[in-house]
This record gives structure tokens, sequence and C-alpha cells, in this order.
């Protein structure tokens, strides 16, 4: 994509930024649980931006004081994925729905190869343009080897 | 090429200006225990809590060896986290749940726990009731007092040896892991009685040297037992009378010969009970004058309808006896 040299996707807070480290993780996790927001750790190989739900890893986590928690949670996730996409979601339940106040990314593969860009014809000579993850090719679970 | 090796030499001196403070650097530790503030927690320790002096002591060296590794870490000497986890071991009533709720505040003052909070557990929230259950249930309640204590009472149910499938033995295995690679994170305290405790670590001996500190907290003499009785009766501003205090005093002594003595708890259970009469005898007395002073003064009569006085029975088990 042509604002995102290198293919890094962008999804989430701060997916701009470098990758953030374990400490500036634990506090936006502090930040979080100071809100009262319940977290969740969640994981996927599919990097497309329209793949909302991602794989949950573990339930929500709604009485944890500590981003010591989170964070094992985010370590354990990382251990058993190490080359999928991470994400830490903040829920907020203030209005009756959980819903989410703040995601951000926490691993993501080494090499990620980008979209393509899918054109497809249709009635009328029209066009319908989509894009395509190079990385879904390959079946789940075999993605970013 | 000189810009490269100035660069590199940086961080080194950097280093150096910490490890070349000379060794007579004075270091005001006064200073540093003011800011802490745990003199505060001490006191209001000693003034709360009666007796106990072996567990007082303990908990001034854990706080006064902290305050030393800050000091130290603040002076660049290297510290290695000091392993905190505790077994309170001491016979019902002995205070072993209210020592561990300050404990996490001291260390939370410290900065040992970063949220101080307490998370009390017993076997039920540890170990789950099939396959599979119980590893995610323990790691919850793990996750969950991450940042302050878990005080596990009654510790040695989690061992059950009668039982070679029963799942206490994973819940400590995940017990043990945890405690050893999430030492900055949590503090374990296990809680029970002596013996039964005893048994317990004799057939976990791992769980036995993970815990650095282990209490023993000493059960109460009747004059100690006493300064609690006023201490909780202040709490809910109630207060004896004179005569009051001496039959209280002599209640007490007759019923620690008694069995199922339980130490504090049972002296607050005198106390409601007595509170109890007290109120029944104010109704009895309808339409006199009542005062103030009448709604907050226990008197003697309160406490000798007591069955230990009359038949050397104590009320707790009068239902009991009453059914079989």
């Amino acid at each position: 994509m042509m604002t995102n040299q290198g293919s890094r996707i962008t999804q989430g807070t701060f997916s701009f930024l470098p990758d953030l480290t374990d400490e500036q993780i634990s506090k936006q996790i502090q930040y979080c649980l100071k809100n009262g927001w319940a977290l969740n750790v969640e994981f996927t190989d599919d990097p497309h931006p329209r793949n909302t739900y991602w794989e949950m890893w573990g339930i929500p986590m709604f009485d944890t004081r500590d981003a010591a928690a989170i964070l094992y949670e985010v370590n354990q996730c990382r251990k058993a994925y190490p080359s999928h996409y991470i994400r830490v979601t903040a829920f907020d339940s203030t209005r009756g729905t959980e819903s989410v106040k703040l995601s951000f990314i926490v691993n993501r593969p080494k090499k990620e190869p980008g979209f393509r860009l899918v054109r497809q014809e249709v009635e009328g000579r029209h066009i319908r343009y989509t894009i395509q993850s190079y990385a879904t090719d390959l079946p789940e679970g075999e993605r970013y080897r | 090429m000189a810009e490269a090796s100035e660069k590199s030499m940086q961080p080194q001196s950097g280093e150096q200006s910490v490890l070349s403070l000379p060794d007579d650097t004075p270091v005001d530790l006064a200073a540093a225990f003011r800011d802490s503030q745990v003199q505060e927690v001490l006191d209001k320790l000693d003034r709360e809590l009666v007796g106990l002096k072996p567990v007082k002591t303990r908990i001034r060296e854990i706080a006064a060896l902290l305050l030393v590794d800050r000091l130290r870490r603040q002076l660049g000497l290297t510290t290695d986290t000091p392993t905190l986890h505790m077994s309170f071991t001491g016979n019902p009533g002995t205070g072993k749940t209210t020592v561990a709720l300050r404990m996490a505040e001291i260390l939370h003052r410290l900065g040992y726990v970063r949220q101080g909070h307490l998370v009390a557990v017993t076997r039920d929230d540890l170990v789950g009731q099939y396959i599979g259950h119980t590893a995610p249930k323990t790691k919850e309640v793990l996750k969950r007092a991450m940042g302050g204590v878990l005080f596990i009472d009654e510790a040695y149910y989690l061992y059950r040896p009668e039982n070679e499938r029963d799942y206490g033995q994973e819940s400590i295995e995940i017990l043990l892991q945890v405690m050893e690679n999430n030492r900055d994170d949590l503090v374990v305290i296990l809680a029970g009685y002596r013996d039964k405790m005893d048994r317990f670590f004799l057939s976990n001996p791992g769980m036995r040297s993970r815990i650095a500190h282990h209490l023993d907290f000493p059960d109460y003499g009747a004059d100690e037992l006493m300064n609690i009785a006023s201490l909780m009766l202040g709490q809910v501003q109630y207060r004896f009378s004179p005569e009051a205090s001496t039959a209280f005093a002599d209640y007490i002594r007759r019923r620690m010969k008694m069995p199922h003595f339980a130490n504090a708890r049972s002296v607050r259970n005198a106390l409601d009970r007595a509170r109890l009469r007290q109120a029944n005898r104010l109704f009895a007395r309808a339409g006199g004058p009542l005062t103030k002073r009448d709604l907050m003064v226990l008197e003697p009569d309160d406490i000798t309808a007591s069955r230990v006085f009359r038949e050397g029975v104590p009320d707790e088990q009068e239902r009991s006896s009453g059914s079989q």
C-alpha cells in the first residue's frame, strides 16, 4: 500500500509507532486497568483490515488489578504463536455493552508480505477493486513461517 | 574515529560514576524510612494488633531489608529481588488473616508489590472439579493477585495424599511455577494450623524451600485477650462498665480452659452475644428512661448470663449439644 511502505499493517492504536516494548505495553495496560476496563488478548494470522474478530486467547480478564497478569497472558500467547498478530483489546462496560475503548498490536510477524490489489471486471466493464494479503495465499496456521 | 571511541566510552563512564562513589558516601536511612511512611503502618500494627511479638519483629525485619535494598539500588549496587513468600502458622483466631492484610499494605508502601491488594482464597477457588479445570482456575486466581498478595487460607487442603487423583497437586505445581518465575509480581502467603501445615510442607518440599519466611503465631494470653476485647468494643463504640470488665476477664479465663477455644474469634463471638443480651435487657426494662450511656455500656449481667458461668459449656456448643 502506498502510504504504508514496508507493508506493516496499521490497525489499532500506536500502529504507526515502532513496536512497543514490554514496559510500554505494561503502562498502557495499567492505564486501561485504572479506568476499570476489561482486557482481552486476541491473535490472528489474517491481516486483512476487515478481519475484525480475531481468535481469543483465553477469556477476557475482568478482575485483574495489575498489568503483569495481562502481560503474562500476552507472553503465553507469544510463546504459542510467535509469528502471529497479537493484540490487546480493552472493553468498557459503562454503557451497558462491552465496547472497545483501546486496541493495540503487541506482536507481529517478522516479515509482513503486504497486500496485492485485485481487480474484478463486472457488468458494463466496471472494475471492482479489493485487496488481498499475500500471506493468506497459504492456509491458516501455515502463514508467516 | 575519535568520535566513535568517545561514544563507546560514554556508557562506561556513566557506570563508573555510580561505581566510583566513594565507600563512605553518606546514606540517609532515616530519611528513606520517613519517606516510605512505613513507621505509620508499623505503628498501626502495634496499636491494633495486641501481642504477636515474633510476628511484629519479623515484619520489622522485612521492612528494614526492603528499605536497605531500595537504598542500595539508588547507589547502583546490585540487588536481587528477595523472595517474600510466607507461611503463617498458628491456632484459629490468632490474627493470620489480619496480618496478611497489613502485610499487603506494608509491602505496597515499600514498593515491593505494585497495587497492594489482598486476594484471599481457599482450596475451592484454586482446584477444579474435573480434568483440565484446575489449571485455568488457578491461573485465573494468580492473575487476579498479581501486583498484590495472594493469601491461601488452610493451604494444606490443597494436597490430599489419600486421593492420588486429586487435582490439588496440579494446582500446587502451577503455584510453585508462578511463585518462582513471577517473584516480583506477587507475594504468596500460605496460612493454616501448625501441625497440618508441617505435614503439608513435609510432603511438598518444593513448596517449603520456596517460602522464605515461616511465621508462627503464638496463642494469646488472658491479658492480651482482654485488650483485644476492649479494642473490638471500641471499634463499634461500646464499652465495659468496671464490673463488667472484671466479669469478662473471669469469662476469658474460664473460656480458655474449654475445648474449641479460638482466641480472638471466641472473644468476638462472646462480645457479639453480650451485645445481644444488652439489647434484650434494655427491652425488658421497657418504659424506664434510657440514656446514651445505657446504649453504650455493657453491664456484668450481660456477661455472666453466659453458659460458660452456669454449666461450663461455651455458648457456641449450645446448638450442637442441644440437637444431639
